[in-house]
């Protein structure tokens, strides 16, 4: 698959949000409005695609040549974890304001399934580095595209009269499903109809 | 097996030094200082974390005073004791004369007294009860009775009596807001600590269709008003309410001649 062919599957096609269902705790939790929704997007797409990058080196240069395929998991869940307190660090001291309007769901980002599963898939699929680098990046915009798009929809919805029993959360979910409901429409014929496969 | 069991231990042992070694390093080149005013600021809050002061804990308040967004004296917990000490390491001079303010449940109503529109037997929350039809009561701007207001108290001042009206305890009380937030009816309101009287009443609508939904409201029949002009009471869209900052020496002769015995005694 062509380097254009991953970015357009992880962002669209394979979206992990709306379409593989990962990591959708920040997705409802950091996106009631649009800054620290594009603030935590960013933050997963750096996480998204080092995690990439480091995990797939670990396991190639690492794990492959002792024999220990088998520590895939808890290796990656190992250098994730790191990655993300890093990104902590580094966040609260540049931005205090996004530290703090990220909460706990940056911490989060470590346990996010999103991140564990595109290191995961970039095994499976056989990527070599690049590729694998260029998938994560991918992921983590899918991520953003999705987040950010919820958050813009949810500041309408505010200012939307909506009946009491569906305000907040109720509303936000249902807007999700539709999303979802949309992003079918991005399926594998694209890739074949865009001669990238 | 042995290698084996050894190299996955060393392999995954070695990684986690490494990664421990790298974000103790990095903790130490990004550490955050903190200013010295506003370490001993966040140790004399009280801790409470109620938010009555609006912002969304100790620590925020704290740290909106030393950056001079907030005053001093918004914390109903820590009162004047901490106003005065929060001014000292702040460097500046506070007014401490600030009556406290305690939340009170302006309503006298029961299933007894108030008439009754239908049997509620959902969720114990009041909130709940107020999505059907702004609850059983046909009076909707009194209590409900089922206590969300005792869930949200921090300081536990809020206890159902044997009669099962709701009361606030003014002593334990430290006027935080949660209650008159969480309260659907907004029946709950602040009234300073000493004061005497109260209206208990909180019903906006004209005298006839008070009476026919209660036995014991305010029917805004202005006696309070005319005939105590310094009893502090003035009648606004059919309500009594007491001005406290104002005069209201007269106070108990018109709790004395209000036909709905709707001004009490605290």
């Amino acid at each position: 698959m062509s380097y254009i062919g991953i970015i357009i599957t992880y962002v669209f096609i394979q979206n992990f949000i709306l379409v593989q269902f990962m990591g959708l705790c920040p997705f409802i939790g950091v996106s009631k409005n649009s800054e620290s929704a594009i603030g935590m997007g960013m933050a997963v797409t750096f996480v998204t695609a080092v995690a990439s990058v480091v995990c797939y080196a670990v396991y190639t240069y690492l794990l492959v040549p002792f024999d220990l395929t088998y520590l895939q998991t808890i290796s990656f869940i190992l250098v994730i974890a790191a990655l993300v307190q890093m990104v902590e660090m580094v966040i609260r001291k540049m931005s205090p304001s996004l530290y703090k309007a990220l909460g706990i769901f940056l911490p989060l980002i470590t346990t996010n399934c999103a991140v564990l599963g595109i290191a995961i898939i970039n095994i499976d699929e056989g990527y070599n580095m690049l590729e694998s680098f260029l998938a994560g990046l991918a992921a983590g915009l899918g991520f953003t595209l999705a987040i950010v798009l919820m958050s813009n929809i949810r500041e309408k919805l505010e200012m939307t009269p909506v009946r009491r029993v569906f305000k907040g959360v109720p509303i936000a979910f249902i807007s999700a499903g539709l999303m979802a409901l949309a992003f079918m429409a991005f399926d594998s014929s694209l890739l074949t109809n865009l001669h990238l496969v | 097996m042995l290698t084996a069991i050894l190299s996955a231990f060393l392999v995954i042992a070695g990684m986690g030094l490494v990664l421990g070694l790298g974000l103790a390093i990095a903790d130490r080149k990004l550490a955050v200082v903190k200013d010295e005013k506003l370490v001993q600021l966040e140790e004399i809050m009280p801790g409470a974390n109620c938010g009555g002061c609006g912002f969304a804990g100790c620590s925020a308040y704290a740290e909106a005073v030393f950056k001079g967004e907030a005053e001093i004296g918004h914390c109903a917990p820590g009162g004047a004791a901490l106003a005065e000490k929060m001014g000292q390491i702040m460097g500046l001079s506070v007014d401490v004369s600030q009556e406290k303010m305690v939340a009170y449940v302006h309503c006298r109503g029961n299933v007894d007294v108030t008439g009754q529109e239908f049997t509620y037997k959902g969720m114990d929350d009041c909130n709940a009860a107020y999505l059907l039809q702004a609850g059983p009561n046909a009076c909707k701007e009194g209590c409900l009775h089922l206590g969300s207001c005792m869930k949200v108290c921090p300081a536990q001042a809020i206890h159902r009596d044997e009669k099962g009206f709701i009361v606030v305890d003014p002593g334990k009380c430290i006027g935080c807001r949660k209650c008159t937030t969480v309260c659907p009816t907004g029946v709950i309101r602040m009234i300073p600590a000493s004061a005497t009287h109260v209206v208990a009443c909180s019903n906006h609508e004209p005298g006839g269709k008070v009476r026919k939904e209660c036995k014991v409201g305010c029917i805004g029949c202005r006696i309070c008003e005319t005939r105590f002009p310094s009893s502090g009471c003035h009648v606004v869209d059919f309500l009594s309410s007491i001005d406290y900052d104002g005069v209201h020496d007269q106070i108990a002769d018109a709790a004395q001649a209000c036909p709905q015995k709707c001004i009490v005694e605290r």
